[in-house]
């Protein structure tokens, strides 16, 4: 479960656009202060915490540069809502504990509405146009993996659990 | 009994079950994991570290310098020097130290083997595909996990059957059908892989099956693959490291009555060289389309787009002509190998003499990292796999991508042309 306000993207945002190549050496703070700036130079400037990420087809396409997942987490934003997700982001996001979210409906939402995202029971709720709208609930097993922090968390319990080989 | 894919064949062994379909969830063991140094050692240290563990099989996996290589800056230079000493504390042997792009570099070695497994921290790893591998990419922390574990879960795939007939026209390559395919099937072919296979496929050496499965990363798909057969086994015979059991290795094809996704058919011998204008692989028209696009910079690089056959057939190109004035014709050769190879057979000189500005051999500007990026408002043709806006240097710049035989053609004509205007001009 997360809320914030939404910053409404289109199809096709590749991870050019969000961990540009040229500043892929700086550290993950200084690479992040440029996501997205190719087509939204004040993004990194404005999103807050808990913010939301609204965007169409194809999510993340490209690279497969976590940074692009890492960029979004370090500004902040809570979730990704989209309409399809390329594969080695969607993961990626799963993996850092940034809940990627499949939602059809993504296209209903404008910029600025204030979002209220429920991923185990699959709804979304726009308090702003005053509408809730249902999406497949995400698996349990990413949630808790989410829940955890992440993949690497999620491993540390297994790695604490195994007797060293 | 169960018909299966190619895919799902490889997948089912590797998760250690008699069969498995679109969808099911397994848990699959990995044969060959491998990284580079923007995406390897530099990340995972820290989460082995977190984990207080090390590599699961140091044997199995290969780590190669390709992007910060070699380094322009003290920042780049930390990176190569901190892959290096990973593969040395880890005991990984296959460590390729700025000798060419990973996806040719294991090729050339002969580490990509027929029907395994194989996890790459690239998102160009489908390439490895086109040796009947299943090889798909995955960020860092999944490949963290990999190294630790030896093991990754996932989703089975659909499959995609796309089948080439005819001959491919002289001036024609497998870039010109991939992006074409970026055109027809589209980006967003998530969780799918895609077979590439037909006459023209059949006919193909193992650089331009490679360009097939390399581009599959463009259509969003897990991986490319194409079942193995002679040409996989001289090639993989001519790298040192042959193919013993034959017949297993011709076993790993798709059954006949296998349930495909879709099945799309199209003519090769029909085919003109494509273009992709800015800022998409799939806004793709006939080079001719283009012939008023005038260009600053052409680039020959990348894990696509720069092996020995790209560049003799751009030297095809260039022959007895020169880079057009205002033009800069950069040429990155993939590997090292590919460089002696073309020092050896004369493709370099030829290139030399044209004009063109060598590059070391590594992802280079392909991936916005090395030299020959691009400065706002610029126009560059590319013989590599991506068009992104901001990718290839500043956001204002512009790319298109072509085969090597276009993005000659090109330079020399000082704008975008069908590059068999030029081969033609040759023969007549």
């Amino acid at each position: 479960m997360t809320a914030g306000r939404a910053f409404c993207f289109g199809d096709n945002i590749d991870t050019d656009l969000l961990a540009p190549g040229r500043w892929m050496k700086l550290d993950e703070a200084g690479l992040a202060e440029h996501c997205l700036e190719a087509i939204d130079p004040t993004f990194a400037a404005r999103v807050r915490p808990g913010d939301i990420l609204v965007a169409g087809r194809n999510f993340g396409l490209g690279s497969s540069r976590e940074q692009a997942a890492v960029s979004l987490k370090i500004l902040g934003v809570s979730a990704v809502l989209a309409v399809s997700f390329a594969r080695i982001f969607y993961r990626n996001a799963i993996n850092l504990g940034l809940p990627a979210v499949i939602f059809p409906d993504a296209g209903r939402i404008q910029d600025g509405d204030q979002l209220q995202v429920d991923f185990a029971f699959g709804r979304v709720e726009n308090l702003s146009q005053g509408w809730t709208a249902a999406m497949a609930p995400m698996p349990p097993n990413l949630i808790e993996m989410i829940a955890a922090g992440g993949l690497i968390p999620h491993l540390k319990r297994r790695f604490a659990a195994e007797p060293v080989a | 009994m169960a018909q299966s894919t190619l895919v799902e064949k490889i997948i089912a062994r590797a998760a250690g079950v008699a069969a498995v379909r679109p969808g099911d969830i397994v848990v699959a063991q990995v044969d060959f994991a491998f990284a580079h140094d923007s995406s390897g050692p530099r990340r995972w240290q820290p989460i082995l570290d977190e984990l207080g563990t090390g590599l699961w099989d140091p044997s199995r996996v290969a780590i190669v310098s390709d992007h910060f290589s070699p380094a322009a800056d003290a920042e780049s230079a930390a990176i190569l020097q901190l892959t290096r000493d990973f593969a040395r504390r880890h005991g990984v042997a296959a460590f390729f130290d700025m000798i060419g792009i990973c996806h040719l570099v294991l090729p050339q070695q002969g580490l990509i083997r027929p029907g395994a497994f194989i996890a790459g921290g690239d998102s160009h790893t489908p390439m490895a595909g086109a040796f009947g591998a299943y090889a798909a990419g995955y960020g860092a922390t999944d490949m963290a996990a990999i190294v630790a574990t030896g093991e990754t879960w996932l989703s089975v795939p659909q499959t995609i059957r796309v089948e080439w007939s005819g001959q491919v026209p002289h001036g024609v390559t497998a870039k010109d059908m991939m992006l074409l395919l970026c055109r027809e099937l589209g980006l967003d072919n998530a969780f799918k892989a895609v077979e590439f296979a037909g006459d023209s496929v059949a006919a193909m050496g193992m650089a331009e099956r490679m360009v097939l499965c390399n581009m599959a990363a463009e259509l969003g798909a897990e991986t490319g693959v194409i079942a193995p057969d002679d040409v996989t086994f001289d090639y993989l015979a001519a790298a040192g490291r042959p193919i013993e059991d034959r017949l297993s290795a011709l076993a790993l094809r798709s059954d006949a009555n296998a349930d495909y996704a879709a099945i799309h058919s199209f003519r090769a011998d029909a085919l003109a060289p494509q273009i992709a204008a800015p800022h998409s692989p799939a806004n793709v028209s006939d080079a001719g389309d283009f012939a008023d696009i005038a260009i600053n910079q052409a680039y020959i690089g990348a894990c696509v787009g720069a092996k020995i056959e790209d560049l003799r057939m751009a030297a095809e190109i260039l022959r007895g002509r020169h880079v057009a004035d205002g033009v800069r014709l950069l040429v990155a050769p993939a590997s090292s190998r590919t460089l002696a190879q073309a020092a050896e057979d004369g493709t370099l000189a030829i290139l030399a003499r044209s004009g063109a500005i060598l590059l070391s051999s590594g992802c280079g500007a392909c991936a916005g990292y090395g030299a020959g990026v691009l400065a706002s408002g610029e126009v560059c043709i590319s013989s590599t796999n991506r068009n992104f806006r901001g990718r290839m240097g500043d956001s204002l710049s512009q790319v298109y991508l072509g085969s090597p035989y276009s993005v000659a053609a090109a330079a020399v004509a000082g704008h975008i042309i069908d590059p068999r205007d030029l081969l033609q001009r040759r023969a007549a």
